[in-house]
Formats: C-alpha cells, sequence, structure tokens
C-alpha cells in the first residue's frame, strides 16, 4: 500500500509484474531526473492508462498508451508503478 | 485570422506583407523544423525543399540537423531540419541537437511538426515551444491517420487555443498542405500573422514561486537573452542541469538565484510530495489534454489497430527470433544471387570497355596513356562498379526495413541477447544499418542515451560486414569455392565479423566503458507500407553516393596505384630477354611479373612481405591493402588494376581476374584476406566520422590499431593453424 498525494489508499504494483493483455493506471515513476523526464515526456504521466501489449519470458515489455506503443526494457518496467484496472484479465 | 485556416489543411494567408509588418531581412526567413521523433518532420522538409533527406519510420532517423532552402511568394526560406525530440529537456546527443538549435540559434519561424494521430504528447512538447516564446506555425500531420483513426480535429479552435498560433492539416508523405503550410510560415516570419503569448497556468502555488524566480531573472533579462525569463524560471524549477550552468555562468549574483530555485523546489516538494518537475509536466498534460478533449472528436473506437495484430506475431517470443533471421536470410539472398546477373552484365560491359579502348592502340603499344586507361581506371574503377547491382539490392532491402517500422521490432526482438553483452536493443539499429555502411551507422548511434554504451557500439560497427566488404567476398568466394561451398562461406564472413562484434563489446563494456547498462526505452511506430518511390529514391541514392565514390576517391586511389605499379619500368636487363624477342608466349609475362616486382608498388609489397608473409599475403595483396586503407572498395580495384597489368602483357586470350586469382591464392589465403579485410583497417571515411563523432582522436586510432591487431592476429592464427593442418599454405 502506498499514499499518493491525494491520499487515498491505492494498491500499487510495478508495472513488471502485469500480465500481457493487462490494464493499468500510472501512479508513478521510480527513476532518476534524466529517465523520468523522458518517460513523461513520451506519455507516462500520472493517471494515464496503459496496457501491456506483450511480454516476452525475460525480455522486454510493449507497453500501449493513448495511440503509442513503447518498449520498456525489464528493468524500467520494475521501476512504474500502476494500478491494475480491474477489467480484462487479473494481474498474476 | 481562424477562418484562414480550416481544418481540409488549406489555409490561406497573404503572400504579401501586411502594412505595417516587419520585412524579413533581405528576404530570407530562418525556418526550422522540429517535434516528436518519427512525425514527419524530414518528410515536410524533403517536399518544401526539394530535397532527398533520409526518411525511415522509426523515431531516431534524423540525428544531425539538415540544411535546404526554397523560395516561396519571393521569400527565401533557409530550411533546417532538425532530429525529432520528445521534450525540450534533451536526453540522446539527437536531442541535444535539436535543443540546442532552438535555445540558441533562434530561427525566425519554427514549425512544430506534430503526429495527429498521437495528438496529447504531441501537444505536450508544443506548449513548451510556445513557453520559449518560439514563433511558431503548427504542421498536424499525419492527418490522413489521424482521419483512418476517426479523429476529427477543430484546426481553427486549436489554433484558438493557442493564442492564434497558425494550424494546418499536412501529409507530408504525400506533400498535402506543403504550400499551406509556407504560406503560414511567411505569414508569421513576416509579422503578418500576430501570435498572442498563452501563459500556461500551473496552479497557485507553482505559479507564485515562478512569479517570484520570474521577478529576480527579469532584472537581468539582456544576459539571458534570447531566453525568456520565465522559461528560465520554469527549467529551474524542473531542475534542468543545462540551464542551471547557463544561469550560473551568464547571471551576476548567480548564487542567490540558483538558492531561491533550490528554495521554490522545496517548497514544492513539501506542497505537492513530488517532485515539481512532475507537478509541471503534469500541468502540461492537464492542458494537453485539455484541447484534445475539446479540439478532437473521436468517432470511431479504435483499440486493436493492425499494427498491433501484426505485432502479435512479429515480437512473440518464439516466433520473433525465426521471423527476423528468415527476413535477413532473403536480404542477403536476394543482395548475392539476384544480384549476380547485373553483375556479370556489368563485368562484361567493362571488359568489352576495355578491349575497346585498347583498340585505339595498334596493337603491342605500349602507350602509358592506353595503359592508363585500360589498367588503371577500367581494369581499377570498372571491377568495383561491378557491383552496384548488389549494392542497390542491399540497400533498398534496408530501406524496405525501415519504412516499414520493422527496424524497431528488431531492435526489440534482439534485446535480449544485446544485454549479455552489456548493450540494449537500441544499438541494434546502428548495428543494422553497419551492414550498409559504417558512417550512417556512427552516426546512428547518437539514438543511444549513454556515452559508454555509444562508444562502445561505435567501436564494434566496422565489424558489421558493409557494403563495400562485399565486393571482396563475392570475388574472393567466386574465384576459390567451389559453387556449393560460395553461401557457406558468405555467410561465415558476415556471422565470423557479428561474433568479434560481440566478444568485442563484452569484453570493452567489462573493461574501459564498464557501467551500468542504460533503461532500454523506445517507441514503436505503427506499420506503414513502404512507398516505392520513396524506396527508389533512397535506393538511387545510396547508388549514387557508391557511383560518386568509385568516380572520385576510388578513381583517384586507383590511378595512384596504377602509377605506383607501372613505374619506374625496369632497364632491359631486369626485364630479360623477352623484351626483344618474339620468343614462347610466357616470356612476356614473366617479363611483365618482373616489371610489376620492379615497380613502386612492387617493392612496397615486397617490402612488408616479412610482416604479412605469416598471414600468407602475395605483394600484390599488400599493396591492395594498402589502398584499402583509403577505402575498403579499392582493395578490389588494385586486384584489377595488377592483373590488368599482367593481362595485358599476356595478350588477348588472357584469363579473367577470377582465373587469375584461382592461380594465384589457395582457399585459405583467401578466407585469410577476407578475414582481414573484414576485421582490420576501418576506411577512411570511419575514421573521420569516427574522430568527429567521439570527439576524441584517442578512441578514433584506439580503434583504428585495435581492430588492425586484432584483425593480425586473428588472421594470423587462422593461416598458421590452417596451414599446419594442411588446408594449404601459400601458393
Ligand atoms: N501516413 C502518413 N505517413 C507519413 C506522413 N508523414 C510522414 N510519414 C511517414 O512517417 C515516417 C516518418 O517520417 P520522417 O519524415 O522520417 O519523420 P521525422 O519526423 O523526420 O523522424 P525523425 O527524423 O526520426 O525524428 C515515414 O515512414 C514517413 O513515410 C503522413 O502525413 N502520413
Ligand atoms: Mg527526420
Amino acid at each position: 500500500m502506498i499514499m499518493p498525494s491525494h491520499g487515498k489508499p491505492v494498491s500499487t504494483v510495478p508495472l513488471a509484474s502485469l500480465l500481457g493483455g493487462t490494464r493499468a493506471q500510472l501512479v508513478r515513476v521510480d527513476a532518476a531526473t534524466g529517465v523520468r523526464a523522458r518517460l513523461v515526456a513520451m506519455g507516462f504521466r500520472p493517471g494515464v492508462e496503459v496496457r501491456v501489449v506483450s511480454r516476452s519470458g525475460r525480455g522486454p515489455f510493449v507497453v500501449a498508451m493513448d495511440t503509442s506503443r513503447i518498449v520498456l526494457g525489464r528493468g524500467m518496467a520494475r521501476h512504474i508503478l500502476v494500478t491494475p484496472l480491474a477489467e480484462d484479465r487479473p494481474q498474476k | 485570422m481562424d477562418e484562414a485556416v480550416e481544418s481540409s489543411g488549406k489555409a490561406v494567408f497573404p503572400a504579401a506583407a501586411a502594412p505595417g509588418a516587419r520585412p524579413p531581412a533581405a528576404g530570407h526567413l530562418r525556418v526550422a523544423l522540429a517535434g516528436n521523433p518519427n512525425s514527419g518532420k524530414t518528410s515536410l522538409f524533403n517536399h518544401l525543399t526539394g530535397s532527398h533527406q533520409h526518411v525511415g519510420n522509426y523515431p531516431g532517423v534524423t540525428v544531425e540537423k539538415k540544411e535546404g532552402t526554397c523560395t516561396r511568394a519571393g521569400v527565401v526560406l533557409d530550411v533546417t531540419d532538425l532530429p525529432g525530440t520528445y521534450s525540450l529537456t534533451a536526453y540522446s546527443t539527437d536531442e541535444r541537437v535539436a535543443r540546442e538549435f532552438l535555445l540558441h540559434e533562434r530561427p525566425d519561424v519554427v514549425v512544430c511538426v506534430l503526429d495527429a494521430s498521437n495528438l496529447e504528447r504531441n501537444l505536450y512538447l508544443t506548449i513548451q515551444f510556445l513557453e520559449l516564446g518560439l514563433p511558431l506555425v503548427l504542421a498536424l500531420n499525419m492527418s490522413d491517420v489521424a482521419a483512418a483513426r476517426g479523429y476529427v480535429i477543430d484546426t481553427a479552435g486549436l489554433s484558438r487555443l493557442l493564442g492564434d498560433v497558425p494550424v494546418v492539416a499536412t501529409v507530408a508523405s504525400r506533400g498535402a498542405g506543403v504550400e499551406a503550410l509556407a504560406d503560414a510560415v511567411i505569414a508569421v516570419g513576416t509579422g503578418a500573422h500576430p501570435i498572442r503569448p498563452i501563459p500556461i497556468v500551473y496552479g497557485d502555488e507553482v505559479d507564485e514561486e515562478l512569479a517570484k524566480l520570474t521577478a529576480l531573472l527579469e532584472r537581468q533579462a539582456d544576459r539571458l537573452a534570447p531566453l525568456p525569463a520565465r522559461w528560465v524560471a520554469l527549467k529551474l524549477l524542473e531542475g534542468d542541469p543545462p540551464v542551471r550552468q547557463h544561469v550560473a555562468s551568464r547571471c551576476s549574483g548567480a548564487e542567490a538565484v540558483l538558492a531561491a530555485a533550490e528554495a521554490s523546489s522545496r517548497h514544492l516538494r513539501s506542497v505537492f510530495h513530488d517532485e515539481p518537475e512532475i507537478v509541471i509536466a503534469d500541468r502540461r498534460y492537464g492542458f494537453a489534454s485539455g484541447a484534445c478533449r475539446e479540439m478532437v472528436r473521436s468517432t470511431a473506437e479504435t483499440r486493436h489497430t493492425l499494427s498491433d495484430k501484426i505485432d502479435a506475431v512479429v515480437t512473440q517470443p518464439w516466433l520473433g527470433l525465426p521471423i527476423f533471421l528468415g527476413l535477413m536470410y532473403v536480404v542477403f539472398f536476394a543482395t548475392f544471387r539476384l544480384g549476380e546477373y547485373p553483375m556479370h552484365g556489368i563485368q562484361h560491359l567493362s571488359h568489352w570497355l576495355a578491349q575497346v579502348v585498347s583498340g585505339l592502340w595498334p596493337a603491342g603499344s605500349e602507350s602509358a596513356l592506353r595503359s592508363l586507361l585500360v589498367d588503371g581506371a577500367i581494369g581499377g574503377v570498372g571491377g568495383v562498379v561491378a557491383f552496384l547491382p548488389n549494392i542497390l539490392i542491399l540497400f533498398l532491402a534496408i530501406s524496405v526495413l525501415e519504412d516499414t517500422g520493422y527496424m524497431a521490432r528488431a531492435a526489440f526482438i534482439v534485446d535480449r541477447w544485446m544485454h549479455k553483452i552489456g548493450l540494449h536493443g537500441k544499438s541494434f539499429i546502428p548495428m543494422l544499418i553497419g551492414f550498409g555502411c559504417t558512417v550512417p551507422a556512427i552516426m546512428a548511434t547518437r539514438i543511444l542515451e549513454n556515452r559508454r554504451d555509444r562508444l562502445t557500439t561505435m567501436f564494434v560497427l566496422p565489424l558489421m560486414s558493409c557494403g563495400a566488404r562485399l565486393p571482396i567476398y563475392t570475388l574472393f568466394v567466386g574465384a576459390l569455392f567451389p559453387s556449393a561451398w560460395r553461401a557457406p562461406v558468405m555467410w561465415a564472413m558476415y556471422l565470423v565479423g557479428i561474433l568479434v562484434a560481440i566478444v568485442l563489446a563484452k569484453v570493452l563494456r567489462a573493461t574501459v566503458f564498464r557501467g551500468e547498462a542504460e533503461p532500454f526505452i523506445m517507441e514503436l511506430p505503427p506499420y506503414r507500407a513502404p512507398t516505392l518511390r520513396g524506396a527508389l529514391i533512397h535506393m538511387w541514392h545510396r547508388g549514387w553516393l557508391y557511383l560518386r565514390k568509385a568516380g572520385t576517391v576510388i578513381l583517384g586511389v586507383s590511378i595512384l596505384l596504377w602509377a605506383l605499379t607501372s613505374y619506374p619500368r625496369p632497364p632491359a636487363d631486369v626485364a630479360g630477354p623477352s623484351a626483344d624477342a618474339s620468343g614462347p608466349s610466357a616470356a612476356p609475362v614473366q617479363a611483365q611479373a618482373a616489371a610489376l616486382e620492379y615497380s613502386v608498388a612492387g617493392r612496397i609489397g615486397k617490402a612488408l612481405e616479412p610482416v604479412t608473409r605469416p598471414l600468407g599475403f602475395d605483394w600484390r595483396a599488400n599493396t591492395a591493402m594498402l589502398g584499402a586503407v583509403a577505402a575498403k572498395e579499392v582493395f578490389v580495384a588494385q586486384l584489377g588494376i595488377v592483373h590488368s597489368l599482367a593481362a595485358t602483357a599476356a595478350g588477348p586470350g588472357a584469363p579473367g581476374l577470377e582465373v587469375a586469382l584461382r592461380r594465384s591464392y589457395t582457399p585459405l589465403q583467401g578466407i585469410v584476406i577476407m578475414l582481414f579485410c573484414l576485421l582490420g583497417l576501418p576506411c577512411g571515411a570511419t575514421v573521420a566520422v569516427m574522430r568527429s563523432e567521439s570527439g576524441s582522436w584517442r578512441w578514433t586510432l584506439l580503434q583504428w590499431g585495435g581492430l588492425t591487431a586484432l584483425a593480425y592476429a586473428l588472421a594470423f592464427i587462422v593461416y598458421q593453424v590452417g596451414s599446419l593442418a594442411g588446408w594449404g599454405g601459400m601458393r
């Protein structure tokens, strides 16, 4: 459990733990300033809805957001915190 | 002005400057094209200026600013195409180029090129441009894609919302909307179309701190010029390191300003429980999404596009790699097998040309001019030009990979393997380009964010068998190996380069370029059908570069090598009794062989023999190798020259170059020569671009020396082991 700025407790998990097909809402990006700024500029801002398009065994993730498709290395996906959205398939 | 811009993209602006407008300096306007990566900037640039700059469907195609001009309505537009950037806080080298240009060159008009099918994120950057006070024109590009996805964009409304910035819908790949865009550019540039500044509201807390800092900075606005004080204040709150440095170096009392910025940041952090940078980004996105809600109507819900369906197969873990390898096989099969027929055709043509030119002189003539033309120019350059078809096919294939969007998928697929050598998938894009030519490949490493990743990748790029290695391989493999062996040997050469690159990268990453691996982040562009026109233009462009190189560098070096190989002529006693005798037909051949060895090149080649004998090179290979220092193609040219000189002496009916090679070299020698050309002696152009991109002679010379030493060592081992095993030593 994490207390985001608006104070409501929300269960957040790393994006890396989501299964393919899951939708989630982005909470925050835990990364060094430069990388975070890049991710934000690419659209990874708090509140945005992301969907895991595919994840390969131990390779990178493909994430859909707005109309873009973005590849994230596994390490990166561990540092993006999200709250899974109920519908679709559940998280593992 | 709102009625001037319509969603059809047919914006009409008065061509002549309105009364009282500031006239452009001498009818010139400096125009820059900027925007998100892969939004179509270069496509627009090409249509505006009639250029043929490289367009491709992946982010990071343009990594250096490119210039062009055009004249519209009597105004000369000096247009600069910039690399794409996600924000004004630059992260990678190519982004830095764009940022520096926009901040410090201050163009008269900046065309912000947006991908209309992904408007919200693209507006995020546009807002930053507006805040910087850039005189903007918005090109809503990819409006065909946006329409296909069911988006209807109110361009007039968007314009009004952004302070009357002209908004023009375009389809850059077809050139639609380009004229209207040029009109809007001139209207803004001449001042005929004024733009109203719109402050973005960041909320009371942020705005308050922003106002405080802006007031501090405004006192020395002239020192910050041309950067607006409010923008600098914003960037200080965001903690942008280059802006902090800029302030520190320019402003008097910089410490006080930076301390104030620090205090403001701390205050905001305590209020929001978050970095000010995130809060600011959030508000910008708030504005962008508000604009989209208001101005974009979505008439269709498209969740899973065709691109997603293709990706479900192509990026699937178990299918992705086989598909990738299959595609690579098709590329090389086409390059070598389909290229073979026109290649033989050109070889016959140059043979025929040599005979025709030769026929202008009486038989047996010793004319130096005849020898220069036939042996030097046709024998040298002709051999290189013969490979034009293969080069064209190779570049066509690379261009299709780039245009479809598969390039980025390939980077995704190999990421797992690249990680094992301490790099990530994005390094693979330069590597693929490197199979065409090392020079653009080294440039392409600008898309890498981290200097260690970049240097490591640059270092191993010459090991990707480039288009200039292809003639060498084809020549030797064709001459020395039975047909069943040719394809495997050719594959082996490419594979050896890749394997050595892998090992070398791993070693470099563990030693000189040690450090954390950079996180892998890359956008996957939607798949697009490659346009025939685009692919052909690209192929033609590369083919033309190859021919131009053949006609300049290679011709020049060939003539030099021809002279070195022809002179000095041996005195009669060295040439032997054959000079005047009409003895057995072998005599002139022997005399010619003696003459070749007597020449400067022969002597240099002979002098190098003690060094290269352990590798199985003869003096001819030595001189060819020396020529290859300038450009790899020269290797083939010099062998052609030596052979041509020898064949002229032998008279008509002399065997072709392939037969001559078969007489001179064993397959083992052939392999070692190919191996050395692959691994060693990066060409002159590579050295030059490595110097400018690494910014250091040290790395450049280390690369040159290191790769050449490696080539020597491996060639030595292969030749010695091969000879001992009895696979054919020196002939
Ligand atoms: N459908 C469509 N495709 C376009 C349009 N404009 C450009 N493209 C395609 O989009 C891809 C990217 O075009 P570029 O002109 O290279 O984009 P860029 O902004 O210069 O990209 P970078 O240099 O990588 O930042 C290419 O495949 C173009 O053919 C357009 O209006 N509609
Ligand atoms: Mg470009």
